[in-house]
This record gives structure tokens, C-alpha cells and sequence, in this order.
């Protein structure tokens, strides 16, 4: 137990030691140590931000493919929709100008029968005349017979 | 060992007062007082530096990207010493107490590490040196200077943070106060009451031993802890020594307890390292925290 000046020696070296350490070991290494840690946080939060975004995007996604089915199974509808009404009105249509040609047929018939039966009648008057002139020459008087027999015949 | 000095008869005696001796040098011729030991103060100062001179060169050129293996081991030690700094002290620890922390640790780590030397290595490398008989003590941490030098370095560290945060008035008040508090101002009425004023005032008196006896006993069980370990470490490796030069089966004998002896010091060279570092910063917390 012999304590001397080395003491105080030793005391003075440990001030200076402490002070080098204070002033110039600890706040780069602290520095460094720090800044690295706020690089780590950072990259750390950053893929946490990027890892919701990705779930958000997918979200989305998945939400717009579903508007897209939903739109596209509609329009589909629609275009059958579409097209059932659109053969249904060429069925009309159709039915429609098949009936306008059938009155316009039938009416040229009619008229084309009314044409023979007026050249008919014409010429079987005539006939007839011509006939009954010939048999009855001399006993009929021919204008009154021949009236007779046209109002025969208008009848027909 | 022997070859040292074959014109004298080496006795077990003078064997260990050599180890045990210091290099001292007188300042002036004063005497008392004014000596040094030059061992110790060498070792010390080489090994402060050494270690401190160390981490600053890796410090100097810390980057906060990927560290390189050498500043991965610095960070590591670095968060050592910060994490037992952060769980005892509350405040600004970078201001001064974890770097102050990582001083003492490293330095006396060093310094306790001079232990691994065989003495009698040290010894003949000495005496080549110096060309003749020299005393010289490897281990600074077993000079009792040292000890003491940082014990009180810590203790004066320690009054001046108490006056720092709690102000000259409020550290003589805490002598005086804590920890039993100080007198009740009864009203005498009862007996029990009058008995109260005037034993209450002696709590001043208490206070005042309690605290004097714990700021005496701080700086001597930090000192004499590191101390006693390195010392007795030291003799026990002098025994051992010494056994070893008896005879051949001495030195088998001094070989196997040497190697068990050798264990156990590489656990406690660290541990004591540590503790003091840690009562260094228990010491200094305690300072900040006014009661």
C-alpha cells in the first residue's frame, strides 16, 4: 500500500484518455452507428409501404377484372338481346312485305279474271248473236232479241 | 528465472519481493510522496493509448454503409459498453458517461491482459534491456496507484456531476436529508411527541455518517475490488512459480495448477473489467439522481 506521485500520473493519463475518447473515439463511431440504423428503419419502412401498396394494387385489380367480367357478360346480353329483336323484326318485316306481295298478286288476279270474264262476256254476246241471228234469221225480230241477250249476258 | 542472477543463492523470498517490487524513481529528493513507478506508469500510458489510439484510427474512418470487419468489431464493443450505459443511466448518456464507460473498460481490460505475460518472461526481457537487476511489474491494475487513481478520478467525476445537477446547496442537502429524512417539527404535547423533537434532528446527524461512510466506501471498494483480483492473481502465478523451480514434479504439479489458474484468470481479467466499468457508471448515474 504505497501510494506516491504515480497516482496523479496515472489520474492526469486517465483525463486525457477520457477526453479522447469524449471528444474524437465516440461521436463518429455513434454517428456512424446511427446513421446506419436510420438507413435500415428507412429501407425497412419503405418495403413495408411498398409491400401495401402491392396489396392495394392487387386489390384494385381484381376489383376493375370483376367490373370488366360483369360489363362483359352484360354486353353480351345485350347483343343477344340485340339480336333475338333483330330477327324478330326481319321476321316482321318479312311477313309483313310476304302479305303486301300476296294482296298485290291476288288483286292482278282478280283483275286479270275481270279483264277475261269482260272479254268473255263481249265475245260471247257477239256469239251469241251471231248464233242466234243465224237460227233465227227470219222470225226474230233481231234488235229486240239481240237487247234481250245483252241484258243476259250482264248478268253472267 | 534462475539464470538471472546466479551469483546470489534465490531464495523463495527474494524471488517474490522481486516480482512484487516496483520500478520506482524518486522526483527530486523529496522521497515519500514524490516517487514514481516507472513500470506502471510505462505499461499504463502504452496500453491507454494503445487501445484508445485503436478505436480512434477505426473511428476516424467509420462509414455508416456497410462497416468493415474491423469497425464491425469496434461497433461491437461499442454497443456493449452503450447498452450497459443505457440501462443504468437516464439522461444525455453520449454527452459523457458511455464514452467515459468504454475508457475505463477498454483501458483496464488492457491493462489486466498484461497478466497473460509470464512474469519471468517479462523479467529477463527487462534486465536484457536494462543490463542489469530490475524490478518490474507487468500488471498496472496490481499496483494499488491505479486502482486508486481511477477510483478517485470517478469519485471527483462523481461529486462534480452531483453539484452540476443538483447544485452545491443541493448536494449538502441530500448528505444531510437522505436517506432517513430530516426532523419533524412535532407539537410537544404528548410525551411521545416531545421525545419526537428532540431525537428527530439527530436523523441529520445519521444521514450525515450514512453518507459519509458510502462516499468513503465507494472509491475504496472500486479500487481495492480490481486491485485484490489482479494482485492476488499475480502471487498466486508467483506461487506457481516458485513451486515450479522446486524440483521436477514441482514444475508438473506448477504446470497443471498453472494451466487451471491461467482458466479462471481469462475469466476474471474480463469480469473485472467489466464491474469496473460498471460500478464506473453506476457510480456516475447515481450522481444525476437527486432524492
Amino acid at each position: 500500500m504505497d501510494i506516491h506521485l504515480t497516482l496523479v500520473a496515472q489520474a492526469i493519463a486517465f483525463a486525457i484518455l477520457i477526453w479522447v475518447t469524449v471528444q474524437y473515439v465516440w461521436p463518429p463511431l455513434l454517428g456512424a452507428i446511427e446513421t446506419r440504423q436510420k438507413t435500415i428503419a428507412d429501407g425497412l419502412a419503405a418495403a413495408h409501404e411498398g409491400k401495401s401498396a402491392l396489396e392495394v394494387a392487387s386489390k384494385k385489380s381484381e376489383v376493375t377484372l370483376n367490373e370488366a367480367k360483369q360489363k362483359a357478360t352484360e354486353i353480351i346480353g345485350q347483343a343477344e338481346k340485340r339480336a333475338s329483336q333483330i330477327v324478330e323484326d326481319a321476321k316482321g318485316a318479312a311477313k309483313v312485305e310476304g302479305d303486301r306481295i300476296i294482296t298485290g298478286a291476288k288483286a292482278e288476279i282478280d283483275q286479270e279474271v275481270n279483264r277475261a270474264k269482260e272479254g268473255l262476256r263481249a265475245q260471247v254476246s257477239v256469239l251469241a248473236i251471231a248464233g242466234a241471228e243465224k237460227i233465227l234469221r227470219k222470225e226474230i225480230d233481231g234488235k229486240a232479241h239481240s237487247d234481250m241477250l245483252s241484258k243476259l249476258a250482264a248478268e253472267l | 528465472m534462475v539464470a538471472e542472477h546466479t551469483q546470489e543463492a534465490l531464495t523463495p523470498a527474494k524471488y517474490i519481493a522481486h516480482h512484487l517490487g516496483f520500478n520506482v524513481q524518486n522526483v527530486g529528493d523529496a522521497g515519500g510522496f514524490w516517487r514514481i513507478n516507472i513500470d506502471t506508469l510505462f505499461t499504463s500510458i502504452f496500453l491507454g493509448f494503445l487501445v484508445i489510439g485503436l478505436i480512434w484510427w477505426v473511428a476516424r474512418k467509420a462509414q455508416a454503409g456497410v462497416p468493415s470487419k474491423t469497425q464491425a468489431f469496434v461497433e461491437i464493443i461499442f454497443e456493449f459498453v452503450d447498452e450497459q450505459a443505457k440501462s443504468m443511466f437516464h439522461g444525455d448518456r453520449h454527452a459523457f458517461i458511455a464514452p467515459a464507460a468504454l475508457t475505463v473498460f477498454l483501458w483496464v481490460l488492457a491493462m489486466n491482459m498484461m497478466s497473460f505475460l509470464p512474469v519471468d518472461y517479462v523479467a529477463n526481457v527487462v534486465e536484457l534491456i536494462a543490463g542489469h537487476e530490475a524490478h518490474w511489474r507487468p500488471v498496472p491494475t496490481s499496483d494499488i496507484n491505479t486502482t486508486f487513481a481511477l477510483a478517485l478520478s470517478v469519485w471527483i467525476l462523481m461529486i462534480f456531476f452531483s453539484i452540476k445537477v443538483k447544485g452545491f446547496g443541493g448536494l449538502i442537502h441530500e448528505i444531510f436529508y437522505s436517506p432517513f429524512g430530516g426532523p419533524k417539527f412535532f407539537k410537544p404535547k404528548s410525551v411521545l411527541g416531545f421525545i419526537g423533537l428532540i431525537v428527530s434532528p439527530l436523523l441529520l446527524l445519521a444521514n450525515f455518517m450514512f453518507n459519509m461512510i458510502e462516499y468513503i466506501s465507494k472509491p475504496l471498494s472500486h479500487s481495492l475490488r480490481l486491485f485484490g483480483n489482479l494482485y492476488a492473481g499475480e502471487v498466486i502465478f508467483l506461487l506457481l512459480g516458485m513451486l515450479a523451480g522446486s524440483s521436477i514434479l514441482g514444475m508438473v504439479g506448477a504446470a497443471l495448477l498453472g494451466a487451471a489458474w491461467s482458466v479462471f484468470h481469462l475469466l476474471v481479467v474480463p469480469l473485472q473489467a467489466f464491474i469496473f466499468m460498471m460500478m464506473t457508471v453506476v457510480y456516475l448515474s447515481m450522481a444525476h439522481e437527486s432524492h
